[in-house]
């Protein structure tokens, strides 16, 4: 893992205007993803995982409104014109969606979407090196050049996923962004297609956020995984770590809440995922945290490096008063320590 | 300019906010017909074949003056008046033919979804053909027909157009009852006992009749114009039976070429203003019944400026 | 594809009832009170009509099978001639029409689609709403007396003499647009477009609104889906998406609408006709209707049902050569 990140993320916001009031869907998050990196980013439906990685592509709907620093290999990409942030998607940042069966244009050949991509950032290329370059990235997905001029519709899901990855692919960007790219597939296809995920660095070199609610694909296949709850990261490590011993009480609960072949009783988080029109205050997860102290919604935790000192590039971090307060890195007032009440508990939980 | 109307629209971009507009909007331009419709005797100058008052002769082709706002035709006639009777012939044969073809359509509809099978295979299958035949030409062939045997009236007029309209409610009254027979609630309702009879006229009928409204408007409107082509092609009622302002521009065309516009704007206007206005009422009932056919879109955000001294996890 | 037939059928079944059943003796409906009732009854024997009604139901089934339309009463002249005669300018108006509403209304549709909710988006809304809620005489009236008189453009028939007379009466294809372009005759050809050109824009402002309406939703439709979102994930500019993505994709349904705007678009031709005074299929039809011709009235009734079930054919065969889907289905 190289010291300078490839990509590195500084308290990005993507909110969303409603009716209501804005919707919070990102507030805060700051992460860095190192070159052949591979990046788990896990949490509930609604927790913003998605947004997030569309927000690093520049996909967001009109109407969204994104601010903080992101820069890809030292270019501030938030600061890049429209035009320029089209020419580094493809080539430098690509995506993996989570439908492959509506992702290709249905009206195209495979050929086509490949021509047209590569056509777009290369327009000097000619047809053979058009066709080199697609065969053989399709080759390593396991398509036959066979089926190169077939039309989307004649393809299983699973293959039509490993079309999208190809697609992503055949411009060697150096950084994709994969959201839920099995959740549509069935399991035997799912751990084929996280297998050639989890390849990719090595044939192509390439660092992957890697989207999902699934611990089992970030414990398979990932380096580093980052917990996100209601917009913001609470817990971000290396694998091994975070999951050996959490030290964010939502990372835990979640842990506990995963089916395995050994589970005897399902355990799941009570409470909902927050509002995030307007989110509770102080941390987030205190509504639904077992540990709440009163501190805990009040005021927002402060991150922390599980060795010591400030969060650093690569290093374990963890966003939580009761971690922090057990490790030494603050020093609460007894009046802060307390537990939270019950009864405010249930409160919170109604609002 | 352009934010100042952008400004304008903006309390209208709501979803609701636009359906009830165009609604409103839809109901005060059809009140006014309606309101015309049924005060004719009183509103118009005169009457729809009057060529005189008090024994003076009006003049031919004059044009929009004081004494007839919208000026005369070559037939003598007030234009003003014929255009205000012409509401009331048009919105009675429109009212007719809809409350006709619904009451024609809508059984039709729920016996074929119900019934299934045989029934339904071929009730659709004449629907659908008698949809497919262009309805200007079924109209006519209706009209050539009723003229021999009960003449050309308001009456015959109607029953042209009932025929055209007949197969939209069969269609969707048949499609919802296809659906609804298939939910679960009617399932619930046989389970608990009750009787077909029951489930027919209590859960589809309800159903069906929601929408039921939408199509009916906005086949008056598409009415309106039918009656005004085959007036226009001289298939409607005759000038001194009732007013018809598609006579009124068949009669018009021969102006035209001498630039005599009156005779033909008038009656013309009243037809796009009626049918506009029919159509906006069905446009927003529809968007009103089936808030869904609009998309949520986001608003415009501004992130407002960092609190300051909060710390973020990461690197 | 299969169910073309018994539509046909239903449809000829139909206008058999109509037209030749419910109306009792079409002879004397056209000529009685003129004639002699023996006259009368050898002209119903001369026309079959005094056979049972079954028997004439199977021989005009026969009848259009070997695409023969039968004769009109009023001046015993074959259907087919009068279709032969006159087709040609329907086909060319209804044709021009059609280019007109994809010239005006696809483009206005896609700027609607593309830029929502603008100013833009509410005009090109607003004048579909006119061009549909506006009747086709009005339009064509409107268009006369602002359009034709100022610029001098010719509003009645498809040609004047002169052309009528040096093309006309030596017809090759009897389409006159045809004839004149193969005459030779510039001036000829120029004319027969000119007179082309008012009538064929009335009749496709009608149904231009249709298609603006449906070209601004699909494009809002085929913008939202996913596989533009995943070209623009690819860093295909935005323009190119809209041409080779959303385009193409939005255009798809429209062959279909174009299949079901036929039939509407045959209605209208009618009035367009006759509000031009054109020598179509339209002004003959209420030529024959005036004269009370039932058979005629029934030849060319059961001709435009033939084309409406033709035209829905061809669709089909269409969709299935631009949708890669339906060709593999």
């Amino acid at each position: 893992m190289s010291a300078e990140p490839i990509v590195r993320a500084r308290d990005i916001r993507i909110w969303y205007g409603t009716t209501r009031g804005p919707v919070k869907a990102v507030d805060g998050v700051s992460f860095s993803v190192g070159k052949a990196e591979i990046l788990g980013l896990v949490g509930e439906s609604g927790s913003g995982k998605s947004t997030l990685g569309r927000g690093l592509l520049g996909l967001l709907p009109d109407g969204a409104a994104m601010d903080g620093e992101l820069t890809f290999e030292g270019v501030d990409l938030l600061a890049a014109t429209p035009k320029q942030r089209f020419a580094y998607r493809g080539t430098h940042l690509g995506m993996i969606f989570q439908e492959p069966l509506t992702r290709l244009n249905p009206l195209m050949r495979i050929s086509e979407h490949f021509s047209e991509t590569l056509k777009t950032h290369e327009p000097s290329i000619s047809k053979a090196e058009i066709e080199r370059r697609s065969l053989e990235v399709l080759r390593v997905m396991g398509i036959p050049p066979s089926r190169f001029s077939s039309y989307p519709h004649e393809f299983s899901g699973g293959m039509r996923q490993r079309l999208m990855i190809a697609l992503a692919l055949v411009l060697r960007p150096a950084f994709v962004v994969a959201d839920e790219p099995t959740t549509a597939l069935d399991v035997l296809v799912e751990a084929q297609i996280i297998k050639i995920l989890h390849d990719l660095r090595n044939s192509f070199d390439t660092s992957l956020l890697l989207i999902t609610h699934n611990l089992g694909i970030i414990a398979e296949a990932c380096d580093r995984v980052a917990v996100m709850y209601a917009g913001q990261i609470v817990e971000i490590g290396a694998v091994d770590k975070v999951f050996a011993d959490p030290q964010h009480p939502y990372t835990r609960e979640l842990l506990r809440s995963t089916i395995s072949l050994s589970t005897t009783a399902l355990h799941s988080i009570p409470g909902a995922p927050p509002d995030l029109v307007d989110p509770p205050t102080g941390c987030a997860f205190h509504p639904r945290c077992p540990d709440a102290l009163a501190i805990c919604a009040v005021t927002r935790p402060i991150a922390y490096a599980r060795d010591g000192g400030a969060p650093r590039s690569g290093s374990t971090d963890v966003a939580c008063w009761v971690a922090s307060a057990k490790s030494g890195t603050v020093t609460l007032t007894p009046a802060e320590a307390a537990p939270l009440p019950r009864e405010e508990l249930a409160d919170a939980d109604e609002a | 300019m352009n934010s100042f109307f952008g400004r304008l629209l903006a309390p209208f971009r709501n979803t609701t906010g636009l359906a009830r507009w165009i609604l409103v909007t839809g109901l005060i331009i059809t009140g006014t017909f309606v309101i015309a419709a049924i005060f004719a005797p009183i509103l118009a100058p005169y009457g729809f074949a009057q060529m005189s008052v008090a024994g003076v002769d009006f003049p031919k082709t004059s044009p929009p003056g004081p004494g007839h706002l919208f000026g005369t035709n070559n037939q003598f006639y007030d234009i003003l008046s014929r255009v205000i009777w012409g509401a009331q012939t048009a919105i009675s044969v429109v009212l007719l033919s809809v409350v006709l073809s619904a009451l024609i359509g809508v059984p039709l509809g729920l016996l074929s979804g119900y019934v299934g099978r045989w029934t339904d295979r071929i009730l659709v299958f004449i629907m659908d053909a008698l949809y497919a035949f262009p309805s200007l030409l079924l109209a006519i062939v209706f009209a050539f027909l009723l003229q021999h045997s009960i003449g050309s009236g308001v009456i015959s007029a109607a029953l042209s157009l009932t025929v055209i309209y007949i197969p939209q409610y069969f269609r969707v009254v048949r499609n919802t009852t296809v659906s609804a027979r298939e939910a679960t609630y009617v399932e619930a309702a046989r389970a608990l006992g009750a009787k077909n009879g029951t489930i027919m006229g209590r859960y589809l009928f309800s159903n069906v009749i929601q929408s039921v409204p939408v199509i009916a408007t906005l086949n008056a409107a598409d009415a309106i114009s039918t009656l005004a082509a085959l007036g226009f092609l001289g298939l409607g009622i005759q000038p001194t039976d009732a007013s018809e302002w598609g006579y009124d521009l068949s009669r018009a065309l021969q102006d035209a070429s001498a630039g005599i516009w009156w005779t033909g704007f008038f009656p013309g206007m009243a037809i796009v203003g009626l049918v506009m206005g029919l159509t906006l009422v069905g446009e927003g009932l529809n968007e009103t019944i089936n808030p869904t056919l609009r998309k949520r879109r986001f608003r415009k955000v501004t992130l407002p400026p960092r609190t300051p001294g909060r710390e973020e996890v990461g690197s | 594809m299969l169910l073309i037939i018994p539509m046909m059928w239903v449809l000829l079944t139909m206008v058999f009832i109509l037209l030749r059943v419910a109306p009792g003796d079409p002879v004397s409906a056209a000529v009685g009170g003129k004639l002699d009732p023996t006259v009368i009854a050898a002209r119903r024997a001369s026309l079959g009509l005094d056979r049972p009604l079954i028997v004439q139901y199977f021989e005009y089934l026969g009848q259009v099978i070997r695409l023969d339309f039968g004769k009109t009463l009023s001046d015993n002249r074959p259907v087919l001639d009068i279709i032969r005669d006159n087709g040609g300018a329907t086909l060319t108006l209804t044709i021009g029409a059609f280019l007109f509403a994809l010239v005006i209304g696809i483009p206005l549709g896609l700027i609607a689609g593309r830029r929502r909710d603008s100013i833009a988006d509410v005009l090109i809304r607003l004048f579909g709403v006119i061009t549909y809620a506006a009747p086709i005489f009005f339009v064509g009236l409107l268009i006369q007396m602002f359009v034709a008189r100022p610029l001098g453009l010719p509003t009645s028939g498809i040609a004047s003499p002169r052309t009528q007379f040096m093309v006309g009466s030596a017809p090759k294809t009897h389409i006159l647009l045809f004839d004149a372009a193969l005459s030779g005759d510039g001036n000829a050809f120029m004319d027969v477009l000119i007179h082309h050109l008012l009538p064929c824009l009335t009749l496709g402002l009608l149904v231009c609104g249709v298609f603006i309406r449906l070209v601004r939703v699909n494009i809002l439709q085929t913008l939202q889906s996913d596989y533009v979102e995943a070209a623009r994930a690819r860093g295909i500019p935005e323009n190119k998406v809209i041409r080779d993505h959303a385009f193409r994709n939005a255009l798809v349904p429209v062959v279909t609408v174009i299949g079901l705007q036929a039939a509407m678009l045959l209605g209208g031709a009618v009035l367009t006709e006759n509000t031009f005074n054109w020598p179509g299929l339209g002004t003959q039809l209420v030529h024959y209707i005036e004269a009370l011709d039932y058979p005629a009235v029934q030849g060319l009734v059961t001709f435009f049902a033939a084309i409406v079930v033709v035209v829905s054919l061809a669709v089909d065969v269409i969709n299935a050569l631009i949708d890669p889907r339906v060709r593999y289905r």
